[in-house]
């Protein structure tokens, strides 16, 4: 204490092992999915197989993007919950833009076009709502984006209505469902598109300052605004950016579903948290990275998959989901009281 | 006083250590029945750990307490307020959105009926009131405990112990948060206290309050007891050097000499309501302004000021390098302009983030650099490299230890580098040296004078005149949001004692 050279205090045995394991969600990520996926194996033989693996990898694609854009809000120590709430009102917008039963632009050159100009722009909309409210009004992130949720999943409703007597939007052009499962070459579209977004936000996050602003103002505001750091812009460009991502992903999902729906992702909000979590993007800001919403995504996806392989019902499977990302919540929280040595 | 032969509270032979470091060494004082004990060390001398042991909140390696001859184990705090001791913390354990008879009863609510919990409230009000009256507190048991000033909550935090009726009471840092009217009722109060023959502990850095107050002074270093002495037996000097355990002058380097004076703020009849009234003065290159005055007396709420922290919609001018100048945070980091706050913890660190991270925080957001800029960590970690090896910054891994690791004032040496990484042209330093030790107090100070020999203009705000008096070319008085006076040093020193007549004279008129 009066000395100037301060040892962190020595940690021992068990409770090295609980602080490098918790420091290091990627370590018990992989762990859980290897194991995860051999008990599957010793199960039903096939699961193991190259087309079942495949499958599962560019069905997580949209849903990585939605995260990635949702752990830049989770590093400023914020949460969106109304990016499920997005992919609908983008969706049905799109889709009211491109869709044969008279769109706004059938048949048109440019139908395609703007469609996914307005699943970017719409997203970023919301998006950048989101942050003015969180920045500028200092709401809780909270009650902002569940409020934005509720009104923009009502709209979408409504705006879908006034477009067809059934829910979904159908009839979109082949051009734009290409994006869904479509190749250029030997490769899926979606796996081109969500490679450049990871490269880009992996890239962001890591290399720029504004990457070490975003962590920066998830660990200490007060200390980041004084370093000279635009606190609230760059918490604007995170929720516009989340935002921004959830059209994105939006888009994907709508190419494969061939309509524009506003229930597009309606059970996909936990996942899409939960999925960061258990990566290790930390709840309480200040800690994510691409990598780890990825690890995040492809556990989830895959125990969701491989319940469903074997033949577990719906209510089992989502049980066993709730508990998982329960379980990374807690780690998340314990990580915390050791990262802060509150322990 | 010294009526009685077994002294009301003794210890003696008090161990401690945190995690292997001993922090306690045989620490043992005595105090009689009325008496006045000051306590006073540095910051991490153990003066507090000590007083946690007395107040039940860590328990002792080793050593014995008596309490009037008993032996006397707490191990919790319930247990000292049961045995008579009362324990004031620093930080008031007030709950604001409560009224003021919650805040005192609260844990020991008079019932209605013996077995059921239902609160009396009428009991409630009444037990209140009664306290309140003993230290003289005039305030509604049903006021609301947020629309106290902070002297009023220091005193219903006393009333609550007081109600208790303790043996003896610690008092830690009483004074930091009160205005000099305040802290003249509360010596009041405490001289009461001792009437009705209660010990007090004292524990202080307003050496002037211990010296005029006490009966007797322990003096912590190092988690040592190195003196504990009639207060009459003492002087200054004295108590200061069994303090930091040498002569003070050593202390402070050379102030550097002032060239051709070159302003580099100037500060023109700046108001802003309730908070400043018309402050004036210039900050040259090279020259260390010292700013001295009481709690509240608007210092460091000028410094937030002109870095753009708080508001400032009254009237007035701030020029920068001779251009006017309207501060955003922001424009002020673009502009090599440099703060280190008060609150180095909330505001000046990424705690559980590295040194490196932290060093180069300032530099990603000065002169020029945009969100897209790639970071270079190559340069992002000799710069941490060169700050730590000039600043003396004692850590093994600037990439991977995270500042938290740190002692005091190590991490303040980080809120200091991470500054200087740009060079800044006006450092403004609120409390440079609070919460650290001497011997990082003095890497600070003589750093402090290397930059001024640079060129630097420095604002120093502090709370102890010493220090401001060490490094200062000149001192502004503040009080009461004004500046009541400038003084020059003359012949190497200044006139300390004129220095505190003017920052607690507009107090003393308007009280």
């Amino acid at each position: 204490m009066v000395s100037d050279t301060t040892v962190p205090p020595r940690k021992q045995g068990y409770r090295v092992l609980i602080a490098r394991l918790l420091s290091e969600p990627a370590f018990t990520v992989i762990g859980l999915l290897v194991v995860y996926t051999l008990a599957v194996t010793a199960a039903v033989p096939g699961f193991l197989g190259a087309g079942t693996l495949s499958a599962i990898f560019i069905s997580l694609l949209p849903l990585l993007i939605a995260v990635i854009g949702q752990s830049f809000v989770m590093i400023v120590a914020g949460i969106d919950l109304s990016v499920t709430a997005t992919m609908g009102l983008t969706s049905v917008i799109a889709g009211s833009v491109m869709t044969a039963n008279g769109g706004y632009l059938a048949d048109s050159a440019l139908a395609v076009p703007v469609g996914i100009f307005c699943f970017l722009f719409f997203g970023a909309l919301v998006g950048l709502f989101n942050g003015l409210c969180v920045a500028f009004i200092r709401m809780p992130p909270f009650i902002v984006t569940l409020a934005t949720m509720m009104f923009v999943s009502g709209a979408a409703v409504l705006y879908s209505s006034w477009h067809t007597t059934s829910v979904s939007i159908g009839g979109l052009p082949s051009g734009f469902t290409r994006i869904g499962y479509g190749t250029i070459g030997p490769i899926a579209f979606a796996l081109i598109l969500t490679v450049l977004v990871v490269v880009a936000a992996d890239f962001g996050l890591r290399r720029t300052t504004w990457g070490r602003w975003l962590f920066a103002i998830g660990n200490n505001p007060t200390a980041a605004l004084i370093s000279g750091v635009p606190v609230r812009a760059v918490q604007v460009s995170a929720y516009t950016l989340c935002g921004t991502c959830a059209g994105l992903s939006a888009m994907i999902y709508s190419a494969r579903l061939e309509t524009g729906t506003p229930v597009l992702s309606q059970n996909l909000l936990l996942d899409i948290i939960g999925s960061a979590v258990i990566g290790g993007v930390s709840l309480f800001g200040g800690r994510g990275s691409v990598l780890a919403a990825f690890l995040g995504v492809l556990l989830l996806t895959v125990i969701d998959k491989g319940m469903q392989f074997i033949g577990l019902t719906l209510f089992v499977v989502l049980s066993v989901k709730g508990a998982i990302i329960l379980l990374a919540a807690v780690l998340d929280a314990l990580r915390l009281r050791y990262a802060e040595g509150k322990s | 006083m010294d009526a009685k032969a077994v002294p009301l509270f003794e210890c003696s032979g008090i161990n401690k250590s945190f995690s292997g470091t001993q922090v306690l060494f045989d620490v043992g004082f005595a105090i009689k029945a009325g008496e006045f004990l000051g306590v006073i060390g540095e910051n991490g001398s153990g003066k507090s750990t000590t007083m946690n042991i007395i107040g039940g909140i860590l328990r002792p390696d080793s050593g014995e307490m008596r309490l009037n001859g008993d032996a006397y184990v707490p191990t919790q705090p319930n247990d000292a307020m049961e045995a008579g001791i009362g324990f004031i913390h620093q930080e008031l354990n007030i709950f604001g959105n409560m009224s003021v008879a919650d805040n005192m009863m609260i844990g020991r609510y008079p019932r209605r009926w013996e077995k059921l919990p239902f609160i009396n409230h009428r009991a409630k009000r009444l037990a209140t009131a009664e306290a309140l009256k003993r230290v003289g507190l005039d305030v509604s048991p049903d006021a609301p405990c947020w629309s106290l000033a902070p002297g009023e909550r220091q005193l219903l935090e006393i009333a609550k112990v007081v109600s208790q009726n303790p043996r003896m009471i610690i008092f830690d840092e009483p004074t930091t948060s009160l205005t000099e009217p305040e802290c003249r009722r509360l010596f009041e109060v405490i001289a009461d206290l001792q009437a009705q023959g209660i010990g007090i502990v004292y524990i202080s850095h307003v050496l002037s309050d211990v010296q005029r107050l006490s009966d007797r002074i322990v003096v912590l270093r190092d988690g040592h007891a190195v003196k504990s002495t009639a207060t009459r037996d003492l002087t200054r000097d004295g108590i200061v050097e069994a303090m930091v355990g040498r002569p003070v002058s050593q202390l402070y380097p050379d102030v550097p000499p002032l060239g051709e004076r070159r302003p580099v703020i100037e500060v023109q009849g700046l108001t802003q309501p309730r908070v400043l009234k018309d402050v004036s003065f210039s900050i040259a290159a090279g020259e260390v302004l010292g700013v001295a005055g009481l709690m509240g007396s608007g210092r460091s709420e000028l410094a937030r000021i002109l870095f753009g922290l708080d508001p400032h919609d009254g009237t007035g001018t701030i020029s920068y390098e001779g251009a006017p100048f309207d501060p955003s945070p922001r424009d002020c980091v673009s502009k090599r302009m440099a703060f280190l706050t008060e609150d180095r913890r909330h505001e000046g660190l990424l705690l559980t983030q590295s040194l490196t991270t932290n060093l180069e925080l300032v530099h990603l957001s000065g002169a020029g650099s945009g969100a897209h800029v790639p970071v270079d960590r190559k340069q992002q970690v000799s710069n941490a490299e060169d700050v730590a090896h000039r600043l003396r910054i004692k850590a093994r891994d600037l990439v991977r230890l995270p500042a938290k690791s740190l002692s005091g004032g190590n991490q303040q040496k980080v809120v200091l580098g991470k500054w200087l990484v740009d060079a800044p042209r006006l450092f403004i330093l609120d409390e440079p040296t609070r919460g650290i030790d001497v011997g990082a107090k003095e890497e600070i100070y003589r750093v402090i004078a290397e930059l001024a020999g640079q060129g630097l203009a420095v604002m120093l705000i502090s709370s102890e005149l010493e220090e401001l008096a060490g490094l200062s070319h000149r001192i502004m008085v503040m009080s009461r949001g004004m500046n009541v006076g400038v003084f020059e040093r003359q012949d190497g020193g200044f006139d300390r004692a004129a220095i505190m007549a003017r920052a607690t004279a507009a107090d003393v008129e308007a009280a």
